[in-house]
């Protein structure tokens, strides 16, 4: 449902993924796995991301919220040092992800990005069958063994409930599948390389309603495993998914805290506005 | 009856919409016009050069009198030209391919550098082809091709001379451009998620780049072979002082022999024969030949992309 026609009655229905009361900036009691301190990131010379600081907890859903261009998505893809692949970004701040700082100059990126995984707006399957996909990352880690990779593909293909569907056909393309098929099996790849941490990019704004709750499942499902990370326009899946919830606005970090307070009970009152839909 | 206005009003057109018609002529009209310069071609060199193709005239080799058309033959001539441009193929492809990986994958988009590099590719596009013999001449047989002599102590001129691995890689950079033009086109239409997705897995850029990027550019690299051999099979210029020669008793061997060549022997049997009318039927024969011969490498390659594409699209 869009945001914007959505009665405020509505929001105060809406069910929270965490059962328990959480406190502000404090969802849950998990031990904190992500730390961002004071980052600035520019893009040339405009500048993308002002003075960011939070903390994200470990197996826990943290969204993050805000009208486009808020410096969301950028913030996510600072997770995974996707932003290095832009000419002339440049971050200032610390990002720490188990203590470790990530932007330290002896990190190597492809540790990193096989620790934290990420699902992609666009679904990005391979023009490979089903099995050659999710086993791409398990051979770049030189796996050879048929059976280890049969057994690592048919897991994670369930872990992203899609074995069912795609079990008779593994060796066919990848292509062939539906939207929300191709968005699980993306999903499956990026789990089958046991990430610490998944990162979502609006996972599911391309996708038709159904497609879209189960792919909401599915994250609540993998939050027991994985400590997931996720970009919505989508207020209610938000709402619905999330422990924690950040609201950005032109590269700010207006308000961070439990998603139950963010929805029920801001601090800032443009946060209110667009959570109540007056604005985005 | 009330109807509505608008259901009244008939559909059909009132006027003759003249523009529409006069460019659907026009365009159709410039097509046929290629289509027939081609055909006009193409019978022209049927009905002159076929009444002298026989089995014998594609499989000898012909004496040093190549102007009589009851003895001559031209296998000579099709293993020169089948040789070089398939030396050729081996050379371009992989360093074109090359190139257009470091100019779409790795050179920063802006720098002047990679202006420069863009900017020499276009260029060396048009150069006129005897410049590249001439630079052949320079660079390989006295620069190359004498150096290796020197430095492999033989006591004859052995590479310091034309031969046929002079003129292929004359025509490798020659037909650099293409490929590398080609190749760039394709790389830059694969989407920037895939290559996003591999990268997200722990992929390296070279993984990523070996086993998403490549295999899905294959098909539009093949189109760049493709092209760079039609460019080549034809060519005469670059091999003129790099490798063609106008009559050699043997097959060629080596690579650093001469050989003898489809498009010069056109050259040299309506130029230099004695009786020019006589020697009109095995000329045309020779093109006829020519136009085969091209037709069936380039025939070769696109059956192979085909086929790549296919597996593809299946596995794809």
């Amino acid at each position: 449902m869009n945001p914007t026609t959505m009665p405020d009655t509505v929001l105060q229905k809406i069910e929270f993924a965490s059962g328990e009361p959480a406190q502000a900036n404090a969802g849950t009691t998990a031990a904190s796995l992500i730390e961002v301190e004071n980052l600035n990131l520019h893009y040339g010379s405009a500048q993308a991301l002002k003075n960011i600081s939070l903390t994200m907890k470990e197996k826990v859903v943290t969204a993050f919220i805000g009208p486009s261009g808020c410096g969301k998505s950028t913030l996510l893809r600072c997770l995974n040092r996707m932003n290095d692949l832009i000419d002339g970004v440049r971050i200032e701040g610390a990002m720490r992800i188990g203590g470790h700082d990530i932007y330290a100059r002896d990190v190597d990126v492809i540790e990193l990005r096989k620790r934290v995984g990420m699902v992609f707006q666009k679904s990005n399957p391979f023009p490979k069958s089903i099995y050659d996909n999710v086993a791409y990352g398990l051979r770049l880690q030189g796996i050879k063994s048929g059976s280890e990779l049969d057994a690592a593909v048919a897991q994670s293909l369930r872990s992203a409930a899609l074995w069912d569907e795609v079990k008779d056909r593994l060796h066919t393309s990848a292509l062939g599948l539906s939207g929300g098929q191709q968005q699980r099996l993306c999903i499956a790849r990026a789990i089958a390389v046991k990430p610490e941490i998944i990162l979502m990019d609006e996972p599911a704004s391309a996708l038709d309603p159904i497609a879209t709750s189960r792919i909401e499942d599915l994250i609540l499902e993998l939050k027991k495993d994985f400590t997931i990370v996720i970009v919505t326009h989508n207020m209610q899946q938000a709402a619905r998914i999330s422990d924690d919830t950040a609201f950005f606005y032109l590269g700010e970090l207006v308000e961070f805290a439990s998603t139950k307070k963010i929805f029920t009970n801001p601090a800032h009152k443009r946060t209110e506005d667009y959570v109540t839909g007056r604005f985005g | 009856m009330n109807s509505p206005a608008i259901t009244s009003r008939s559909f059909r057109a009132t006027k003759f919409d003249f523009g529409s018609f006069f460019f659907t002529g026009l365009t159709g009209l410039a097509t046929l016009c290629i289509l027939g310069i081609l055909a006009i071609i193409l019978f022209n060199i049927l009905a002159s050069g076929l009444p002298a193709i026989s089995w014998r005239f594609i499989s000898t080799i012909p004496k040093k009198d190549f102007f009589e058309p009851a003895t001559t033959g031209v296998l000579p001539m099709i293993l020169g030209t089948s040789i070089r441009v398939i030396v050729m193929t081996i050379f371009v492809i992989p360093i074109g391919v090359i190139t257009a990986i470091y100019l779409t994958e790795y050179a920063p988009n802006l720098s002047p550098v990679t202006r420069v590099i863009r900017a020499a590719v276009n260029n060396l596009a048009g150069v006129p082809s005897i410049v590249f013999g001439l630079f052949g001449v320079g660079f390989f047989i006295n620069f190359i091709g004498q150096g290796m002599d020197k430095a492999l102590g033989h006591e004859s001129v052995v590479w310091g001379q034309p031969a046929l691995l002079w003129a292929s890689l004359t025509l490798a950079i020659m037909t650099l451009p293409v490929v590398i033009v080609a190749t760039e086109e394709s790389l830059k239409a694969i989407p920037m998620g895939l290559r996003e997705g591999s990268l997200a897995l722990g992929a390296t850029k070279l993984q990523t780049i070996l086993r998403v990027v490549l295999p899905q550019a294959l098909p539009g690299i093949m189109t760049g072979g493709i092209l760079a051999i039609s460019r080549a099979a034809g060519e005469v210029a670059p091999i003129l002082l790099t490798g063609v020669a106008y009559y050699m008793a043997d097959l060629p061997t080596k690579l650093s022999n001469q050989f003898m060549d489809l498009g010069y022997h056109v050259f040299v049997l309506s130029t230099q024969s004695p009786d020019i009318e006589k020697t009109r039927p095995i000329t045309f024969a020779t093109v006829l030949v020519l136009l085969v011969l091209t037709f069936a490498l380039n025939f070769v390659a696109i059956i192979i992309r085909a086929r790549v594409r296919k597996k593809l699209r299946a596995l794809g």
